[in-house]
């Protein structure tokens, strides 16, 4: 019998990868073999989550999930004492075993620094790059008395805290004073009653010895490098890495039934966001293209994005589908939400209706009106995620910039989000209401309305939320987990091509821009007025010239008026011409809006046409 | 497969019903193994740190605060009343003089030459833990709590708000289709826990406060009353630390929600007896629904429609709709076709065909329903 597992190196031949991802609810295996020269999803399984009582132990429902695969596949991959590795000479088994975990509410940190948008935005930015839920920053200048940060720290039992502060070499005072409050508040841990609170001490250098002898009883103090060594630079990779090995060592040891888990598997267990962020960075490379990225889930909805050498992950931990959506709801308000919806409805029965949702999450939309109500909740939640991503994917602040007589009438200067709509290569989502749309293009116009993409964007989504795996597996295998990633677990919806501008007053109807296609031979000339949408078929994996004529109040990349021709890429809903204006223009006459609405929804085919006809003959 | 329907909630006459209770840090048991207790028994006991309180010195006295200790007139571990000196310096022969007072009672527990600051330490803060419900101690978590069980009536909730409580039953109206009014409750209800029918109005909320009612549970309630009651919006579907005087569990929904039958006539049979209830809800991994345990309910039944429950659902089987367009509807499943169907908004899912109490067959996804009865 194989039941040990074998010791994993960068040489060994990967040609059968079995991984898991034990969300909160749900533990997804997947099978990936190599064919051919290829790496291909082979089969996928899941099972609920076992990490709850009565079970407790999550081995049980990562056994479940695979035992799907093997009926599946008629092959065996468990034994008495875990996964089968490597493969044997009778099929069985698989080359490596991995798994990613957000069970048991994932990894819930809470992190420090001295001043709020310098040191605690990078601690916070270390914290979320590494997949945790970020609880609050605490800074000396955050407006708050030092007893209520104090109480604060008390209430809250984070799994760990990240504490940073000061460049090396600079005042340690304020940082000391952080790491006082921090042992006044003698903070406990969520988890393992009688442990002592992980703390990274990633801060000034010169720090360390008043830190270890404040912290170091009363807490479990590790220290590793200074994450803003000097203003100029951030450093996040130490601090990164501890915070993963502590969530190995801390919170999944003292969550049931982990240690059997992470028995099985070669490389160590990654925390599901960080994991996801790992395949976003990876796609962004092999594509070589800006890539944003977002999961909207029933409590959360995380957003990522790679910009050149920048990468943020940011959780909006209170915007979701269900557990939080009434939060949406709260944040957004009715009148965002009902923009979205070509109908009228009485403010009191949508509420009803969102609260119910809320204490009903399972259930489903069963007629149109239901499922544009919940498709108008999810653009804002997806709205307010991005807001509350672009104000954390900025620059480092605090850094002193030589400015030019020509940049004083730029204005952006350091501390400015560095996402650039119009630079933006793909756009992909994920989640149930995405990847589950009945319709695809319903889930390329909630990207197109909730993220406003400028010029040419790839619309994708996840098809079965396999990103996690592929995101450990990018990090032993990249090639494996990105032929995967394309071929596999990407659905392209298309390109959208969609004009910034107006630059001045216009109305809907006038000219906006002239798109040509050559499609095996034959040319296709559309013209899209603004205000207007249209979709030209274009298959996915098909990839074509084209000629896009801007009139001169619109810029789709070179500058108002000026042509661009590049080549669009098809997929299953087509390239979309977005003429709505960016920044997208509603109108705010509701009887007009909803026009609007029911004229795009016919254009992107995006519901059954014979029951949209039922609002035009209402009104609104 | 897991089972394609909401499973509902429960309501029975007779379950045993296991209460864990666990301090927020370790401390002691005051109970022991297979003793009776009753809800408000002490069952652990243990004190959590007291608040801290930090006074900057060095600022207060003008001091670098590597100084501070020399002007100290306390020193680590001293034990200071409010008002009392904490460091005093002076100047100029006594001529000017400034000194730090502790703003609380409490011990010194550092002073520190790198900021200056003094850290009080307030009294410990004793916490207690309660047995919550009537019963007997199953188990002892050493230095943790105990876990007590019971045999009873239990009822789950759809949601609620507000903590443990406990009172005695009434029904305060005559069907689950009654809504609940002010006009309902009685001077003498203090202490009670009020059922209504299908909702309960803001007005009934604020007179079973008035009156020192311990719960309401009721059928439904609407938004903006909710809203009203608790002074601030729910975000997020986590509840019970508001700080309310009733607490309030709803069975079925937001809106008015005639209650099930199975519900309503049970918690007419509790009537009179002491139940505890909590309004604690929590919807996502780890559902937490809000409950009516009565401790000791003895039942005249059988508990067959607890078998029938676990059936799942069968052509026959009572169920509501839990989502427009029927949303509230009782009904009953006539058919339940194995294959996947798609429905107006596109989905492909399974779904089952249901008799309303009209006679109208409908179709609905089997995720929109749940089991009411048996």
């Amino acid at each position: 019998m194989q039941e040990e597992k074998t010791a994993f190196t960068p040489d060994t031949e990967i040609n059968t990868v079995l991984a898991t991802d034990c969300g909160s609810t749900t533990t997804k295996a997947i099978l990936i073999e190599k064919v051919e020269d290829e790496y291909r999803l082979i089969v996928r399984g899941e099972a609920p989550t076992t990490v709850e009582a009565p079970f407790e132990d999550v081995t049980m429902g990562a056994r479940n999930a695979i035992r799907e695969i093997e009926e599946l596949t008629g092959r065996r991959f468990l034994s008495d004492t875990g996964v089968i590795t490597p493969r044997q000479p009778d099929g069985s088994g698989a080359d490596i075993f991995m798994s990613t975990s957000s069970a048991g509410g994932g990894l819930q940190m809470m992190v420090a620094g001295v001043v709020k948008t310098m040191t605690a935005e990078s601690a916070a930015r270390a914290a979320l790059g590494a997949g945790a839920i970020v609880m609050d920053v605490i800074s000396v200048d955050d407006g708050r008395k030092p007893h209520e940060k104090i109480q604060r720290i008390r209430h809250l039992r984070p799994d760990m805290i990240l504490l940073s502060g000061g460049i090396d070499g600079g005042t340690i005072t304020h940082v000391v004073e952080i790491a006082e409050l921090i042992s006044a508040a003698e903070p406990k841990p969520r988890l393992g009653i009688g442990y002592k609170l992980p703390i990274i001490y990633a801060g000034n250098k010169h720090a360390r010895k008043h830190i270890e002898e404040i912290l170091s009883e009363k807490t479990d103090l590790r220290v590793v490098d200074n994450l803003r060594p000097v203003l100029e630079r951030e450093v996040l990779g130490p601090a990164r890495e501890a915070i993963h090995n502590l969530f190995m060592e801390h919170v999944m040891a003292q969550a049931p039934g982990y240690n059997k888990l992470m028995s099985w598997t070669a490389v160590p267990i990654m925390p599901t966001p960080g994991a996801v962020g790992n395949c976003m960075q990876t796609a962004a490379k092999e594509y070589d293209m800006s890539v944003i990225g977002v999961d909207i889930g029933g409590a959360t909805t995380d957003v990522f994005s790679v910009f050149g050498d920048f990468f943020n992950r940011t959780v909006s931990a209170n915007l979701g589908m269900s557990y939080s959506i009434c939060n949406v709801l709260l944040e957004a308000g009715m009148a965002n939400i009902s923009r979205w919806i070509p109908f009228s409805i009485d403010e009191a029965d949508l509420r009803n209706r969102i609260r119910n949702k809320m204490i009903r999450p399972t259930t489903i939309p069963q007629t149109l009106d239901d499922l544009i109500l919940e498709q108008g909740i999810a653009r804002e939640a997806l709205r307010l995620a991005f807001v509350h991503h672009k104000s954390l994917a900025v620059g480092l602040r605090g850094v002193h910039k030589e400015r030019t007589i020509g940049d004083t009438f730029e204005q952006s200067g350091s501390g400015d989000t560095y996402i650039d709509m119009a630079d933006l290569g793909m756009l992909i989502g994920s989640g149930g209401t995405l990847s589950h749309a009945p319709r695809r293009a319903q889930a390329a116009m909630m990207l197109l309305d909730a993220f406003q993409p400028e010029a040419e964007t790839m619309l994708a989504v996840d098809s079965i939320f396999m990103m996690p795996q592929l995101g450990i597996l990018a990090s032993v295998h990249p090639k494996a987990a990105m032929q995967v990633f394309d071929r596999d677990c990407l659905v392209k919806l298309g390109t959208s091509i969609a004009p910034i501008g107006p630059s001045g007053n216009l109305q809907f109807g006038e000219p906006c821009v002239t798109v040509t296609i050559d499609l095996n031979g034959e040319t296709i000339e559309e013209s899209v007025p603004y205000g207007s949408m249209k979709v030209i078929k274009i298959p996915e994996n098909v990839t074509v010239d084209a000629v896009i004529h801007p009139t001169r109040q619109f810029d789709v990349g070179k500058g108002h008026g000026r042509v661009v021709e590049s080549k669009v890429n098809g997929g299953v809903v087509g390239v979309v011409i977005d003429c709505r204006g960016r920044p997208l223009a509603l109108p705010d006459d509701p009887t007009l809006r909803s026009q609007k609405l029911l004229e795009w929804f016919i254009a992107m085919d995006m519901y059954p046409a014979d029951l949209l006809k039922k609002y035009a003959d209402k009104g609104i | 497969m897991a089972h394609a329907y909401t499973p509902g909630l429960k309501v029975t006459e007779k379950a045993v019903i296991r209460k864990t209770r666990r301090l927020p840090i370790l401390g002691e048991v005051l109970v022991e193994k297979g003793q009776k207790v009753s809800p408000s028994t002490v069952v652990a006991r243990t004190s959590i740190p007291g608040n801290p309180q930090t006074v900057n010195i060095a600022n207060i006295l003008g001091v670098e605060a590597e100084d501070v200790v020399e002007y100290m007139q306390k020193k680590e571990g001293d034990y200071v009343h409010q008002g009392e000196i904490l460091a005093q310096y002076s100047s100029f022969f006594g001529l000017f003089k400034r000194e730090a007072r502790s703003p609380v009672e409490g011990t010194i527990e550092m002073i520190s030459k790198v900021t200056g600051q003094v850290t009080l330490r307030e009294p410990p803060i004793p916490v207690e833990v309660d047995a919550y419900i009537e019963g007997v101690v199953e188990e002892v978590l050493p230095k943790e709590g105990v876990v007590v069980v019971t045999e009873g009536a239990f009822i789950q909730g759809i949601f609620g708000v507000g903590g443990e409580t406990n009172g005695v039953v009434r029904v305060a109206v005559e069907s689950p289709s009654d809504v609940l009014e002010a006009s309902h409750i009685k001077s003498d209800d203090a202490d009670k826990v009020l059922v209504g029918g299908s909702l309960v109005t803001a007005d009934a909320i604020k007179k079973a406060g008035e009156v020192g009612a311990r719960g309401i549970v009721v059928g439904g309630i609407v938004d903006h009353d909710l809203i009203e009651y608790l002074g601030f919006d729910i975000g997020v579907a986590i509840t019970g630390h508001e700080d309310v005087p009733v607490t309030v569990i709803i069975t079925e929904g937001f809106g008015q929600m005639r209650m099930a039958d199975r519900t309503f006539s049970l918690l007419q049979k509790i009537s009179g007896l002491k139940a505890c209830i909590n309004g604690a809800t929590q919807i996502r991994a780890g559902v937490m629904r809000p409950e009516i345990i009565v401790p000791g309910y003895q039942t005249s039944s059988s508990g067959a429609a607890d078998e029938d429950l676990a059936q799942g659902l069968v052509v026959g089987t009572a169920i509501r709709i839990i989502r427009e367009p029927y949303f509230g509807l009782l009904a009953e499943v006539v058919e339940l076709p194995p294959e996947l169907q798609v429905i107006e908004s596109e989905s492909k899912v399974r779904i089952l065909k249901a008799k309303l109490e009209d006679g109208t067959i409908v179709t609905v996804p089997r995720a929109n329903v749940e089991i009411i009865e048996a």
